[in-house]
């Protein structure tokens, strides 16, 4: 007999064994030590906010066709100015509100190079790497602070399940924000107008074309809203992971992204999965310095991540399939 | 209502560079009518159409549409004025659904955004059944076959409610019976009240199914007429402007010792076998002609034999030496000469000019290097000889080859093939895509290689070709000859049942003409 479970079981394999082993380990954790659980479970998630939002920016723009390698920039830049309008106003809100203005500045200029100048996608995103890296490591001043941080809030009842209330229910709004963005990503890329002609722009835009689909506007739109997310990324960080501003701060996480996006098949939800695996790899790399449990150089274990984001991009995710026009510039006829 | 549902007056249109793609072009369309627009490529029958679907401005005219004069400026004003086009490269999104591909730019959608897919699907199911194109709504584009895809971009436009269709060669990427499933398809639209422009260079096409033809040279109208006032002979000296010789001319073979001998030869992909434990022989001096509908191995017995890939089981001797198999170079120099099935990928490098590509098998040998170093001198005494004897239209030995049309292109393959010493040439689809001039003159040239004493395998999904070409005809079916014929002795029908798969020889037969060395188990 072959009933749907099986084939669904069958289809799922890996996924399934992975999932029961997740929970395993994380039961069998949570019996040895709670506390520590939670916290790397809790610290995992908020590693991967800046992953994911950074993915989702990728993914909007490789799935219309533009390859996006300035995430880390659009972060960077983002943060810095999301720094400075807090530092200069006091607000919460119009920082966050800056840096996803400034994400959406740095999506248009990128727009503009690869759609209207035709630029290279590569260098335009270097470009945008560069700019980040040089105006931010030239204007920013030591010795200045944020006024204060965003702050946890506790979601009634949610908050108090064990394990997943602490980690899913008692964070601060940013992080909330972006959970329900890849749902909000997920849905439109799936089931609207737009997400449908976004993926016919990013795998055949001449059949696009041909149906009155305005490429170049989707392409546009599209990179300018993906920037937001990134410029949201940046306002995370120093709002709301770290409560300041400093030199490199992204610390390649938009390279990180790119690699959570690849491992993710350019979907929302897989990358959120991937996200939260390469979170966990941070929070574990983390929590193991900190114990000095192991005997090994910290050197040796701050390189997990990027072990992992090597590993990876080395196509160890499997045969993935990116957008079949990404990264050529279209030309109407 | 207008004698005309479409009507084309005076039609210029000038490209930078001073082409003038359309002269003062008269077109009309008559409702519920097939009208063959006929012409070489080139001669600018793309370009009218294109000009007609909005993606190119008229530089001078005007285009009517039910008797109104209306400016078409983009593909939008097209399928509002009831315009649709199925372009000669499909624009489908492989990895779409068949649903998702149709309603692409005019999607059914719930609170202004939200997309309705069962809804669309049903009426994808509707149109499909009203108009008698069976296509499965759910499947995705790119597992299905050709003739299906070309039946999802009808449906596209039916769906925008095209009463005037536009098919662009449509015939070029079909097998023969998907073309007559093809026109039993534009016979019914045509029965339904839709208008249907049929673009081709194919002239038995034109005579089968045409009400009106209207012929093109250089961007020019030479005139209209219908099937029953023309003959294939008198169109081809419409289209090319001088008389024509359709039938390919030759002399019985003279077969000399066997030249290329290959046994047992097994190609896989990914683990599958694709060419199945193949033997042939050909012969100096004569053509054998392998039919087949595409995908059947063919290519890939192809690679096998010209180096470009590793067989996984096999023995290829040529000329009664034993050669290593993907190493091009020894083959290569030891008489192999190559007409590459896609002529741009494999054939050519395209921003390269004429003279470099006419010396990519021979640049690094004297007189065309001397030691490391090039010798342009002799390059270009040779470019220029082999230009003048080939007759290839350029504006010299230095332009890149890209910019010459696709018949011009051909002609330096085959110039550069067939100026060197070879003793057996692969042409695989030679003459695609190529207009009836450039056909005409390939084939002369092929069969001339074949009177010199070479040893010719033609591989061709146009059955015509083969017929025509070959002395022996080998059919190819799921990567094994299942028979083999003298060209003399069988017909297009029978040929046709053994393509499709519907009859094979017996073993013993198989292996008497050299095409197996064992019977089955």
């Amino acid at each position: 007999m072959k009933t749907p479970w099986r084939t669904f079981f069958r289809q799922n394999r890996g996924r399934m064994i992975a999932a029961v082993a997740l929970v395993l380990f994380v039961a069998y954790a949570y019996n040895r030590n709670a506390q520590i659980t939670e916290a790397v479970l809790a610290s995992s998630l908020r590693q991967s906010i800046p992953l994911i939002l950074g993915a989702l920016c990728g993914l909007i723009g490789e799935r219309s066709g533009i390859i996006n390698i300035g995430i880390e920039g659009q972060m960077l830049m983002a943060a810095f100015v999301s720094f400075l309008v807090n530092v200069k106003t006091g607000s919460l809100i119009l920082a966050t509100i800056a840096g996803v203005l400034m994400g959406a500045l740095m999506g248009w200029a990128l727009a503009f190079m690869s759609v209207t100048l035709r630029i290279d996608q590569i260098i335009g995103g270097t470009v945008l790497n560069m700019i980040a890296f040089g105006l931010t490591g030239y204007f920013y001043q030591v010795g200045l602070a944020t006024k204060g941080k965003f702050q946890p809030i506790a979601i009634p009842l949610l908050s108090k399940i064990p394990i997943i209330g602490p980690v899913f229910f008692q964070n601060p709004p940013l992080t909330y924000l972006t959970l329900v963005l890849i749902f909000v990503v997920h849905f439109f890329l799936y089931y609207t107008r737009w997400g449908l002609r976004t993926r016919a722009v990013g795998e055949h835009p001449r059949a696009a074309d041909t149906l009155g689909i305005d490429v170049y506007r989707m392409r546009y739109m599209n990179v300018t809203l993906a920037g937001m997310l990134a410029g949201l990324a940046g306002a995370y960080l120093t709002l709301e992971a770290v409560g300041s501003f400093e030199r490199m701060m992204t610390n390649g996480r938009g390279f990180v992204a790119l690699a959570v996006m690849i491992f993710g098949k350019w979907d929302p939800l897989s990358a959120w999965g991937a996200a939260l695996l390469f979170g966990f790899a941070t929070a574990l790399q983390t929590q193991l310095q900190f114990m000095g449990a192991l005997q090994i150089p910290h050197q040796f274990i701050g390189m997990l991540p990027y072990l992992l984001t090597i590993i990876v991009l080395a196509g160890v995710g499997g045969r993935t399939r990116p957008p079949a026009a990404v990264g050529q510039p279209y030309v109407k006829e | 209502m207008s004698e005309y549902v479409l009507e084309a007056r005076g039609i210029t249109k000038r490209f930078p560079g001073g082409v003038v793609a359309n002269d003062h072009v008269d077109f009309n369309l008559r409702p519920g009518e097939i009208h063959a627009l006929l012409g070489e490529n080139g001669a600018g029958k793309t370009t009218l159409m294109n000009i007609i679907y909005g993606l190119y401005q008229p530089d001078e005219g005007q285009i009517f549409v039910d008797g109104r004069p209306v400016v078409i400026r983009s593909p939008h004003d097209a399928i509002r004025l009831g315009i649709g086009m199925v372009h000669q490269h499909f624009m489908l999104v492989p990895v779409f659904t068949v649903t998702e591909n149709i309603i692409l730019g005019a999607e059914v959608v719930r609170f202004g955004i939200v997309l309705d897919l069962p809804r669309a699907r049903q009426q994808v199911l509707e149109l499909s059944r009203r108009y008698g194109l069976e296509v499965d709504p759910d499947a995705l584009v790119e597992d299905l076959p050709v003739g299906v895809q070309q039946r999802v971009e009808i449906l596209k436009a039916l769906y925008r409610d095209a009463r005037i269709l536009i098919l662009d060669e449509p015939t070029a990427v079909l097998t023969p019976q998907e073309v007559e499933e093809l026109f039993a398809v534009m016979r019914q639209l045509r029965d339904r009240g839709v208008s249907i422009i049929f673009i081709t260079h194919k002239l038995k096409e034109v005579l089968a199914i045409a009400d009106r033809i209207t012929v093109m040279r250089r961007g020019k109208v030479v005139g209209t007429t219908t099937p029953d006032q023309v003959d294939e002979q008198k169109l081809a000296a419409m289209m090319v402007g001088r008389e024509v010789v359709l039938e390919v001319q030759k002399t019985p073979a003279k077969p000399g010792p066997v030249v290329l001998d290959i046994r047992d030869l097994r190609v896989e992909e990914n683990g599958v076998p694709v060419v199945k434990d193949v033997s042939l022989q050909v012969r100096a001096g004569e053509i054998l002609g392998i039919a087949g509908v595409q995908g059947n191995g063919q290519t890939e017995l192809a690679e096998a034999l010209t180096g470009l890939r590793r067989p996984q089981k096999g023995t290829l001797v040529l000329d009664g030496k034993s050669m290593p198999f993907n190493n091009a170079r020894i083959l290569i120099e030891n008489g192999l000469g190559h007409i590459p099935e896609d002529r741009q990928k494999h054939g050519l490098v395209l921003p390269f000019s004429i003279a470099d590509n006419l010396v990519l098998c021979t640049y690094y040998k004297p007189p065309f290097a001397r030691g490391w170093q090039r010798q342009p001198q002799a390059i270009l005494e040779n470019a220029e000889r082999l230009i003048e004897q080939f007759d290839i239209r350029a504006a010299g030995p230095m332009v890149p080859v890209a910019t010459l049309s696709g018949g011009n292109q051909q002609k330096v393959i085959v110039a550069r093939e067939f100026s060197r010493p070879i003793r057996f040439l692969l042409a695989n689809q030679p003459t695609r895509g190529l207009d009836v001039g450039s056909i005409e003159y390939i084939h002369r040239r092929i069969v001339e290689m074949r009177d010199q004493g070479v040893a010719v395998l033609l591989i061709s999904a146009e059955l015509d070709e083969i017929m025509s070409l070959s002395d022996r005809i080998a059919v190819m079916y799921e990567g094994e000859i299942v028979a083999v014929f003298d060209a003399d002795k069988v017909d297009k029908a029978t040929l046709g049942m053994y393509m499709a798969g519907a009859r094979r020889q017996g073993d013993d037969e198989l292996v008497a003409a050299g095409v197996r060395t064992q019977t089955r188990a």
